[in-house]
């Protein structure tokens, strides 16, 4: 108790907060991305009628950390081709932004690192970052394929954040706040999702396309580009890509939670179990995640401009009359 | 003077070698594209890296040597060309084949049909993009693989066929598993219906793409599945029967838009009719001899000659002429993929690169069958 007192004094209430909450983000993002993977592996599986994984650890759950340390211990190849300094910032552009965005999401009534007045801001600013170290990959790579993935990945990415912001927009007039406990505060009576299920609809598809997930994955199309974006990355720097994939899953499945789920709140009539906020808040959040899981191995892929012609002709429209709609009604309302 | 600064006008179009190493050419094919951005301008398949020289080695081999070499060139559809290269033989020597043998050799055939479909199904699902589905429509191809494994003893490249008949007779046991996978695929198309065929993404990717119409096909010699899916009903099993299927009571499935949904939905069809000849070809099973009387060595009589069969992917042809020895002194596969593959250098130009795999996927190559 001494040492953590001395780390207080030391540094004062705010930065420990800081110092701490940093350490625990980064376990929950690499136990989280070790988990997705394995769940993803599991539950692809059972949807394909396999098994999965089941020879390292109880049901398999010690594969992905043996994966890691063979990721870990591979050679990290940088082809002759490629412009070096971008071809080794691109990973870690990719994967630095995620922890940024953990920062400011609550995941109980206590526990969130700094309750920012602006954290939902902050969470799309930094998400966008993604779309950036991506292109930056794809260009670095000088690949024919890596260039096409990267730049799908753009063209997708800054479409389909317009009508996510949109919708978004529609939540944050109603709890008057971009404050992340505010938005969990003002679902007390009903969770934004029943009475805003277009706007929940459209984020998580929204979501899934931010995310580049099946079936919008066309940046790292497997069948089309080989790898996408990530062709030429191997190693280290692949599990980095691939860590802020499934770090990236949590997040907007954190944020939908937030914005739509009711947060840390229990479900309707469940008030009365003992149970912490923290495993109502990670519950819902798996559960939106498997959620995509189920989507992702069940429908193939969109063609490039099918997906662009669906975002623009009808997602946007859509979320801008549902922004007008929301706007009255709020308004009469209060 | 001005135009000293302009900027020289520079082409906007990039070459992409798509192959001979993509997830998505299924084996060996090359596809050099001229892009521009997306778009396709020109698209050149170039064959030629799964060349073994199966035809040459037919000069130097027995008859009966030969005959393994059939199943490696369609590796998917091994025993029909099994069946249509020992019928070739049997035309030019003059052996008459024992119903029993016919009849075993047809429902061998289409098993092997509805296998190769199968493995289209799953991999033309996966290219665009669907894994899941390829993993059910394995599952069930492992079914044919274990029977025909039971008969024939391989599971790929079967060479159960022989001058007169065939290596093994069927049992019980072969008829009542055969007849359980009849009803066990016609269980499962609903299956494959509710997760492909009605999925709107599915029917957006195949819809209008890659139309291959009448004139095309015929012009590049189109056959199987492609052409049918034209509009145009030929299907050598009908058009020139062989063995028993002229008793046999099947229809051939057309399209009428010759687009990758017609091919799709043409082979799914086709499934269902080869299950239809099975039953039947298992009601009519006769007994008898399962192989005719062969002398030992095969000398046909000089001349040529030839004999079609209908493939999974369209009429597989041998040309064989004989000097009247007991090798061939040339011999001549005329194989589907060959044709259906060129058509690509029509189709492709003017679509994007998602397409091209949906259409290079819908067309069904083998690319070993092509270069041979």
């Amino acid at each position: 108790m001494a040492a953590w007192q001395n780390l207080v004094n030391f540094l004062g209430p705010d930065l420990t907060r800081i110092v701490v909450g940093l350490v625990g983000v980064l376990a929950l993002v690499q136990v989280n991305a070790l988990f997705l993977v394995w769940l993803e592996r599991k539950v692809a599986a059972h949807i394909q009628l396999r098994i999965g994984p089941k020879e390292v650890g109880p049901f398999g759950i010690l594969q992905t950390i043996v994966d890691g340390i063979k990721l870990v211990s591979k050679e990290l190849i940088t082809p002759r081709h490629v412009d070096r300094k971008l071809f080794m910032l691109a990973p870690i552009a990719v994967f630095l932004p995620v922890l940024v965005s953990f920062v400011v999401i609550p995941f109980s009534e206590r526990l969130i690192i700094r309750d920012m007045n602006v954290g939902l801001l902050l969470i799309f600013a930094f998400s966008t970052f993604n779309v950036l170290a991506v292109l930056v990959g794809g260009w670095a790579s000088n690949n024919k394929y890596s260039l096409l993935g990267a730049v799908r990945a753009v063209a997708q990415n800054v479409a389909y954040e317009i009508p996510l912001l949109l919708t978004v927009l529609s939540v944050v007039m109603w709890s008057n706040s971009l404050q992340m406990s505010e938005i969990v505060a003002s679902q007390s009576k009903v969770w934004n999702v029943f009475w805003m299920p277009v706007a929940a609809l459209i984020y998580l598809i929204c979501a899934t396309a931010e995310t580049n997930r099946a079936p919008f994955d066309i940046p790292e199309a497997e069948s089309e580009l080989v790898a996408g974006f990530h062709t030429e990355y191997s190693g280290m720097r692949f599990a980095l890509f691939f860590l802020a994939e499934y770090s990236n899953m949590l997040i907007v499945a954190a944020v939908a939670t937030t914005l739509f789920f009711g947060g840390w709140k229990s479900f309707p009539g469940l008030g009365f179990l003992p149970v912490p906020g923290w495993i109502w808040f990670f519950a819902k959040t798996y559960v939106l995640i498997f959620v995509a899981m189920w989507v992702r191995w069940t429908f193939p892929r969109l063609r490039f401009d099918q997906l662009m012609n669906f975002c623009w002709k009808i997602m946007i429209p859509v979320a801008l009359l549902h922004l007008i709609v929301y706007a009255g009604v709020i308004k009469i309302i209060n | 003077m001005a135009n000293e600064f302009l900027e020289p006008i520079t082409e906007q179009t990039f070459y992409l070698n798509m192959g001979p190493q993509h997830p998505s050419t299924h084996g060996v094919l090359r596809l050099f594209l001229k892009l521009d951005g997306e778009y396709i301008v020109e698209a050149d398949p170039i064959i030629g890296y799964g060349h073994r020289g199966h035809e040459k080695m037919a000069e130097s081999h027995l008859y009966e040597q030969f005959l393994p070499n059939t199943s490696r060139m369609d590796y998917l559809a091994g025993l029909i060309l099994n069946h249509g290269y020992v019928a070739a033989v049997e035309k030019m020597v003059g052996i008459e084949v024992p119903p029993r043998a016919e009849y075993i050799r047809v429902i061998c055939a289409e098993l092997n049909r509805i296998s190769s479909h199968l493995l289209w199904f799953g991999t033309y699902v996966m290219d665009l993009g669907g894994f899941t589905p390829f993993l059910y429509s394995f599952d069930d191809r492992e079914n044919i693989l274990d029977i025909l494994d039971r008969v024939s003893g391989s599971r790929l490249t079967y060479s159960y066929c022989r001058f007169g008949g065939v290596a093994r007779d069927v049992d019980d046991e072969f008829i009542t598993a055969t007849q359980q996978f009849v009803e066990r695929l016609r269980s499962r198309w609903d299956d494959y219906h509710n997760l492909v065929t009605k999925n709107v993404i599915f029917i957006h990717r195949a819809k209008d793409v890659g139309v291959i119409n009448r004139e095309l096909a015929m012009r590049f010699g189109c056959t199987g599945p492609i052409l049918r899916a034209a509009g145009v009903p030929y299907d050598v099993r009908k058009a020139e029967p062989y063995s028993v299927y002229s008793e046999l009571d099947f229809e051939i499935p057309t399209g009428s838009k010759g687009d990758a949904l017609d091919r799709y939905i043409v082979r799914l069809q086709e499934m269902e009719q080869s299950l239809r000849i099975i039953e039947q070809a298992l009601e009519r099973l006769p007994d008898g001899a399962i192989k005719a009387a062969v002398p030992h060595k095969v000398r046909p009589p000089r001349g040529d000659y030839y004999f079609a069969v209908e493939s999974a992917r369209g009429a597989v042809g041998f040309y064989i002429v004989s000097d009247g020895t007991s090798y061939p002194y040339r011999l001549k596969a005329r194989v589907p993929s060959y044709g259906n593959l060129q058509v690509l250098t029509e189709v492709l130009p003017g679509t994007l690169v998602a397409d091209t795999i949906s259409i290079l996927g819908s067309i069904d190559i083998v690319v070993p069958e092509v270069d041979r």
